[in-house]
């Protein structure tokens, strides 16, 4: 059992954030309280949404590079909307999941029909839904956003009173990230859909032979990711309040190297949502240090980069190691 | 005996060139039927349109007497046909118990996964062929006899009634591929079906009741087993006569070119001694798991022995590499020509190049494709490799000839010492019987051969020292001369 256990990817992570948690909070002993945690998770709920939809990509067997441009275009579109014909934060959520699966499903129909490697046709779609969203908007922020996010965005759950006078508690959002885990769960565990996932992106031709829909599976991911990224929008506006147009697209490489570090493997056919939490509560806590232990936030880039590495080497010295000791031949003594 | 399954006078063209000329094949109920027939002969693409994958351009389909116009994968799998391919199938990312069970749970369509139903369907399917597999191990871990075994599993999941064996057992050991016969011969005293393709003609006598011979897209003909003899289905398949002579090695002088002392690698093989002359043919015979591909592999420089000595020429050679290796004169035709001995989008000509292209290269590391072609084109020609021309893409050429690429290619480094492991699996027999003249011909030109092989007469014709491996040593050493083939299967069956 220990074995396995050592064997499995998201054990090593689990130490990982053990370790640099105790040593984060061995210098600053801010770092384990609970206003410091419930603020770092509310600020990496957006990136925890759709880390989730990347999983599903990935176990399908690639990398989906536009989901922040939808969740950007979305954020854009239902705040204007919201702006101009009013309305509450359900229906908010509602407009946004309907329009982020529109976008993913046009990801997932070109990516079938075209049979384009996916990174290459998000790639081309995070230019077609950014590049236009600029030219309507033409770069204008959205100030004065409507209270509806704003209320959202405050509603504290646990409300304490620190001692210098402001309000701290469990924001909303993470809680719609560990819903948005919860259900990425529920589906690749226990739903056909989900499992078709992993047999797609293990061996496709298997997969066609034994009656799999491929279509359908791909419709289901991209449709999946639209609607994952629609939500972080959401909640994205809902913690900074504002819209600027810029600001999610970029985080596609952060939101990729956290799932990868949690165990999905770059190849396809494997991944775990727990590897998922596992890797964005690393980056999470990586950020959230950095700031206690006032190091530069450029740093912030160097520290990923080293554990990536760090990861890949042991993945590869666990490989090699099993392949050593092999036991190709039962040797007669 | 009651008809299952029955197609008469099938015709399929894939873009003009006819595949399949009129096929007949009747299977009965409860039979074990055996399909043989040459690479190209429409063994493929018959085995494609009984389980639905393809539709035949014209044709009648019988199932139990009922004429069958449209057949998808749906409908054949309602029939009970399951095929088991050469590829399996598998999802190496899944565990061994989602594997068996897919196709079960994909049939009772289910919203939601029901795991501990799931173990029961596997483990119920792997009583049926007594087998006991770790469930939880995931199908890319194990060896690939083990995910043959899987691949059975599977198809027992489902109410079976034609069970399509696509040449199974390939990569199977000895004690498997008794177990799979055994299972066989238990699924059809149950009423199964069982139609078995496969090159091996030994099996094939061993299990099945009638033969079906396809030659050139066309059936020969149905005959019992009981019948025909290995020569006389040889002639059927190929339309000739094949002698089987014994090779004899003729040189004059014994030079000693090869000498392994005391070679051992830990967890792969050990104490392995043995001394090559120039025109031996040196049979190593063993079953997978005897530890003679990772010998050959530590004489080649992909692996590394802990201890030993390599002696080539007369003096003690560190091999450390593959380049150490064919400066030494050695080379090696790998036991896996798809994976480990071509590059299968790259043309013939490149294939043929590649061991050399330094050599062929002017100033600069630049080689004009004509130097390239030349080249190419003279193995072509000494080899016989039946291919359109030399920028052809060598996915497209038969088994038989693919090897003959990989052989030129190894070749082409001007070896002293010749290994070549397995080389003649899954390659039809004309093309098999050409593979062994060509190592004679080497043998006699001077070429000291290794030829590691667990198929008995491929090793008593064409060598002339045998050494038998198992569990990692080698057991006996024999002269080839005087060996029978009985003997020599006797002695194996020993171990």
């Amino acid at each position: 059992m220990l074995k396995k256990l050592l064997h499995k990817n998201e054990t090593y992570v689990f130490f990982l954030i053990i370790a640099i948690g105790v040593f984060i909070n061995f210098n600053n002993p801010l770092f384990f309280t609970f206003e410091n945690i419930s603020g770092s998770l509310k600020s990496y709920s957006m990136v925890g949404i759709m880390a989730v939809g990347t999983l599903f990509v990935l176990i399908l067997g690639g990398t989906d590079v536009s989901f922040t441009a939808i969740a950007q275009v979305v954020e854009y579109v239902v705040v204007w909307f919201t702006m101009a014909h009013g309305g509450n934060i359900y229906m908010a959520f509602l407009e946004a999941a309907v329009l982020g699966i529109f976008l993913g499903i046009i990801n997932g129909l070109i990516i079938h029909y075209f049979k384009v490697p996916i990174i290459i046709v998000t790639i081309a779609t995070f230019n077609i839904y950014f590049g236009l969203l600029y030219v309507i908007t033409q770069g204008k922020l959205l100030n004065n956003i409507p209270v509806v996010f704003k209320d959202f965005g405050n509603v504290l759950l646990f409300a304490q009173t620190s001692k210098i006078g402001g309000t701290y508690g469990l924001s909303l959002m993470p809680l719609i990230w560990l819903a948005a885990l919860l259900l990425g769960w529920f589906i690749l565990r226990k739903t056909m859909a989900g499992r078709n996932i992993f047999a797609v992106g293990g061996n496709e031709v298997a997969a066609e032979r034994i009656g799999i829909a491929t279509l359908r599976t791909r419709l289901f991911v991209f449709g999946f990711v639209g609607f994952l990224a629609g939500i972080a929008a959401i909640v994205h506006v809902s913690i900074v309040q504002s819209v600027v147009p810029n600001i999610i697209v970029g985080k596609e490489l952060e939101v990729i190297a956290a799932v990868v570090i949690g165990g999905a493997s770059i190849f396809g056919g494997k991944g775990t949502i727990l590897g998922t939490l596992l890797g964005v509560l690393l980056f999470a806590m990586l950020n959230n240090g950095l700031t206690l232990l006032r190091i530069s936030s450029y740093w912030y880039s160097v520290t990923i980069g080293a554990i990536i590495i760090a990861a890949i080497s042991v993945s590869a010295w666990q490989k090699l190691s099993k392949a050593r000791n092999n036991v190709k031949v039962r040797i007669e003594e | 005996m009651q008809e299952f399954l029955r197609l008469s006078g099938i015709f399929k063209s894939f873009e003009g060139v006819r595949a399949l000329k009129g096929v007949d094949l009747t299977i009965n109920r409860g039979e074990i039927h055996g399909l043989v027939g040459e690479n190209g002969s429409g063994k493929s693409t018959i085995i494609k349109i009984i389980s639905g994958f393809l539709q035949p351009d014209s044709g009648r389909i019988l199932f139990e007497g009922k004429e069958v116009t449209h057949l998808g994968s749906g409908e054949t799998t309602s029939w009970g046909v399951q095929v088991i391919y050469q590829d399996l199938s598998l999802f190496p990312n899944l565990t061994v118990a989602e594997n068996i069970a897919l196709n079960e749970m994909r049939s009772r369509r289910r919203p939601l996964t029901d795991w501990k139903e799931v173990e029961r369907i596997a483990k119920a399917a792997m009583a049926r062929i007594k087998v006991n597999i770790d469930l939880t191990k995931l199908v890319e871990e194990l060896p690939i006899g083990t995910q043959q075994l899987v691949a059975i599993c599977r198809a027992l999941t489902s109410d079976v009634r034609l069970l399509i064996l696509d040449e199974p057992t390939a990569s199977l050991t000895k004690a498997d591929i008794n177990n799979l016969l055994a299972v066989t011969r238990d699924l059809q005293s149950r009423g199964i079906s069982i139609l078995f393709v496969s090159h091996k003609l030994n099996e094939i006598f061993d299990v099945a009741e009638n033969i079906t011979i396809f030659r050139d897209g066309a059936t020969v003909g149905t005959f019992p087993s009981k019948s025909l003899t290995n020569d006389s289905l040889i002639e059927l398949m190929t339309g000739k006569a094949l002698s089987q002579t014994r090779f004899v090695r003729d040189q004059a002088e014994d030079r000693v070119t090869l000498e392994v002392r005391q070679l051992s690698k830990k967890y792969n093989f050990k104490d392995i001694s043995f001394s090559l002359r120039g025109g031996d043919i040196l049979g190593i015979i063993g079953l997978i798991g005897s530890g003679r591909t990772e010998m050959a592999c530590a004489i080649y420089g992909i692996t590394r022995p802990d201890s030993g000595e390599i002696v080539v020429n007369g003096k003690r050679t560190k091999i450390r590499s593959v380049q150490d290796a064919i400066k030494a004169g050695i080379a090696y035709v790998p036991e896996n020509r798809l994976v480990e001995g071509l590059i299968q989008k790259q043309s013939v000509m490149d294939n043929l190049n590649a061991a050399i292209m330094n050599s062929i290269a002017g100033p600069a590391g630049y080689s004009p494709p004509a130097v390239r072609a030349r080249h190419a084109t003279e193995w072509v020609e000494k080899l016989g490799i039946k291919v359109a021309g030399p920028q052809v893409s060598v996915q497209t050429l038969s088994g038989g000839n693919q090897q003959k690429v990989v052989i030129g290619k190894c070749l082409s480094t001007k070896p002293a010492i010749l290994i070549l492991d397995s080389p003649t699996v899954g390659i039809d027999i004309m093309a098999k019987s050409a593979i062994h003249d060509m190592i004679r011909k080497l043998a006699r030109e001077g070429m000291s051969v290794i030829l590691i092989s667990d198929e008995i007469t491929e090793i008593t014709n064409n060598c002339n020292r045998i050494l038998l491996m198992h569990a990692g040593r080698i057991k006996a050493e024999l002269d080839a001369d005087t060996i029978q083939p009985r003997d020599l299967e006797r002695m194996m069956s020993e171990f």
